[in-house]
């Protein structure tokens, strides 16, 4: 049971949702995110996703691609990540890595989820990472106890969500709609048919991420969600701060909204 | 599910989940045209009236002189409709976009080419058509763009990364992900996730056919040697398939080696890359050791790619094709010498592989036969030649 486990059944236990928070490693430089990933476990957030910047990021709009973009600039790589899942799971919430498959590919498979593992962290997500080319990394995720989330989207039909959750573990990531990361005012409709879909297929937690940048939102997803995952809101948040310092504050604001929005939507 | 798609190793699905079903219904629908004689009659009337098939080969002797004495066989691509062999592709996607019942296209484009070509099809099948280019290249390439334009189609400029072909996919991309329903990426080249490096293959593998039996009846035998350049590798997929069974026929890819593989900057993914993921396939890629993709350059927007087709990366590691790099500079040389000698000036993507073939037929002596995919014409290069060469426009 990985650390991820254990606080998707706590909240369970409480009958709330998880606030689960996006941040790519070295942005908004190695040590600016390592003082963010403390301040959002100090607002009250439950799980952070640290991102392992790539050169391609076809599933991220224009927020997450400049993160990233000043990441790489910075000359972030995989040690980086490690160290900042290290630095969040010492904060004792849980961590996992989000990243798209040619970095875990190039730095080595079985490699790469034992060094998850060894930094304290509970699983990775893989946005383009498709079941059937998963064996390898299904096996090394096993041999290192960490889980492989994996994303399903309002498009994926009834019979593939059974074979994307069974190969899944931590939580199904459910993206709310069609498209890429990136804040939006509402939430979509197509959220809350995609996890009433996914809870037919399978007793996993199920966290919903894509354009959630509000307590209000955070609020209406937990009424039927056990996660609620933001990431280009806190972004934005840094990129448009005057000074680290405030963009500190700024996310240490939203996190501590969206920690009760995912409080009260039971 | 994937029941195909793989070469080896390689291709596969590396792609959100929200595409797979999209994939998956293009997968069916292709393979149900194949097999359907209406489409088939259908595609086959278009290239007829349409594309201007079956192209015709041109021998060129006076160029050939400078080739060791090599008997040089070109199959003209550049006389299809629109300029290049990019139309085969897209009137057989436009046609499947129709069956889908989809009414938009989005397409990415480097040289224009592609982006000319799924501009063209969009406006003779009434369909709406979008078309990302990176910055840089709709600077290198303002003639194609003005072409698209004229033709109906709405061109995005990509400022993201690199501002060239790899962020013109991943944009298309990203629209892709947001208007699936109702939107078809038309892909140009043999690359990205399955069914697309099949599908686009087996849309130019009329290439191949028509010069495998040209080259039959107007030599009496098959060619010592099948060349084409490579940027993605449609082109070339295209001419190598007829021969793939010929053991006897050499096929050679020609990747753009820039200012030189060994100083960095070039676009020979497979003479100078590694496996990896890029666009949703496995293939060989342009890396660093982070598995981060690196920049490509080239003199030709057409071959700037740090990508390459699964399926010439199979070939390569089985030995049944050799892949070389010509530098811009050797690219250039043989561009003129074309036009100076045969009266053709070639699209320079192009004239890597005639640059390739002056080197191939100096190496195979005076009794080979070399066949090339003349793939493009080069009228959309005239600036970047005049420049090159310093003639004042």
């Amino acid at each position: 049971m990985t650390q991820l486990d254990a606080v998707m059944a706590k909240v369970r236990a409480e009958n709330r949702a998880a606030l689960i928070a996006y941040i790519p490693a070295g942005f908004p430089s190695q040590d600016g995110c390592a003082k963010a990933i403390k301040v959002l476990a100090d607002a009250g957030v439950d799980a952070i996703e640290i991102g392992f910047p790539y050169s391609d990021p076809v599933m991220d709009g224009p927020v997450i691609q400049e993160a990233a973009d000043i990441s790489l600039k910075g000359g972030t790589q995989a040690a980086d990540v490690f160290a900042a899942l290290k630095v969040a799971s010492d904060t004792g919430v849980a961590a996992v890595v989000m990243t798209y498959w040619n970095p875990i590919a190039r730095y080595g498979v079985e490699k790469f989820a034992q060094s998850i593992a060894d930094n304290g962290g509970s699983g990775v997500i893989t946005p383009d990472l498709t079941i059937e080319e998963s064996d390898e990394w299904i096996a090394a995720t096993k041999k290192s106890g960490i889980n492989p989330i994996y994303v399903v989207a309002p498009s994926t039909k009834d019979e593939r969500l059974k074979g994307v959750t069974a190969k899944t573990g931590g939580f199904v990531y459910a993206a709310s709609m069609m498209g890429v990361t990136g804040t939006r005012s509402t939430v979509a409709s197509s959220a809350s048919e995609l996890v009433a879909r996914v809870r037919t297929v399978t007793d996993l937690p199920i966290s919903v991420g894509l354009g959630v940048s509000t307590r209000e939102q955070a609020k209406s997803l937990a009424a039927y969600a056990d996660g609620v995952i933001v990431g280009s809101a806190f972004i934005k948040l840094l990129l448009d701060a005057p000074s680290e310092q405030a963009g500190l504050d700024a996310i240490s604001n939203l996190a501590k909204e969206l920690a009760l929005g995912v409080r009260e939507g039971r | 599910m994937i029941t195909e798609g793989h070469f080896g190793e390689y291709g596969g699905r590396f792609v959100p989940e929200a595409l797979i079903g999209a994939l998956e219904e293009l997968e069916a629908a292709h393979y149900a045209a194949q097999k359907d004689p209406a489409f088939i009659a259908e595609l086959a009337e278009l290239h007829r009236t349409y594309t201007g098939r079956p192209s015709i080969i041109t021998e060129a002797k006076r160029f050939a002189e400078h080739a060791g004495g090599a008997r040089i066989f070109l199959k003209r691509e550049d006389l299809n409709h629109t300029g290049s062999h990019k139309i085969n592709n897209v009137l057989g996607q436009a046609l499947l976009t129709k069956r889908m019942g989809k009414k938009r296209i989005i397409a990415e484009t480097g040289a224009g080419q592609h982006g000319v070509a799924s501009a063209t099809a969009a406006a003779l099948m009434g369909l709406d058509c979008v078309v990302y280019m990176g910055e840089e290249d709709t600077r290198r390439q303002a003639l194609n763009v003005a072409r698209m334009k004229l033709l109906g189609a709405q061109v995005v400029p990509v400022t993201s990364g690199s501002k060239t072909l790899k962020d013109a996919i991943n944009e298309a991309m990203r629209d892709w992900v947001t208007n699936v329903a109702d939107t078809h990426y038309m892909l140009g080249t043999v690359a990205g996730p399955h069914p697309f490096p099949t599908m686009v293959r087996d849309f130019h593998k009329i290439i191949g056919d028509e010069a495998r039996e040209q080259m039959l009846a107007l030599t009496g035998k098959l060619p010592d040697a099948v060349l084409a350049c490579v940027g993605g590798g449609s082109n070339a997929i295209g001419i190598f398939n007829a021969f793939i069974p010929d053991a006897d026929v050499r096929l050679i890819g020609l990747e753009a080696g820039g200012d030189g593989v060994e100083t960095g900057r070039h676009a020979a993914t497979i003479t100078g890359g590694s496996p990896g993921v890029l666009h949703g396939t496995r293939s060989y890629v342009l890396q660093d050791k982070n598995g981060q993709t690196v920049e490509s350059h080239s003199i030709s927007a057409g071959l700037d790619y740090p990508g390459v087709g699964p399926e010439h990366a199979y070939l390569h590691d089985i030995g049944r094709a050799e892949y070389r790099a010509i530098n811009d500079d050797a690219a250039m040389a043989a561009f003129e010498l074309l036009c100076k000698t045969e009266g053709i000036i070639p699209a320079i993507e192009t004239a890597h592989a005639l640059a390739g073939a002056l080197d191939i037929g100096k190496e195979l002596g005076p009794h080979a036969n070399l066949l090339i995919n003349l793939s493009g014409r080069g009228d959309k290069d005239v600036q970047t030649a005049a420049e090159y060469f310093g003639i004042p426009l």
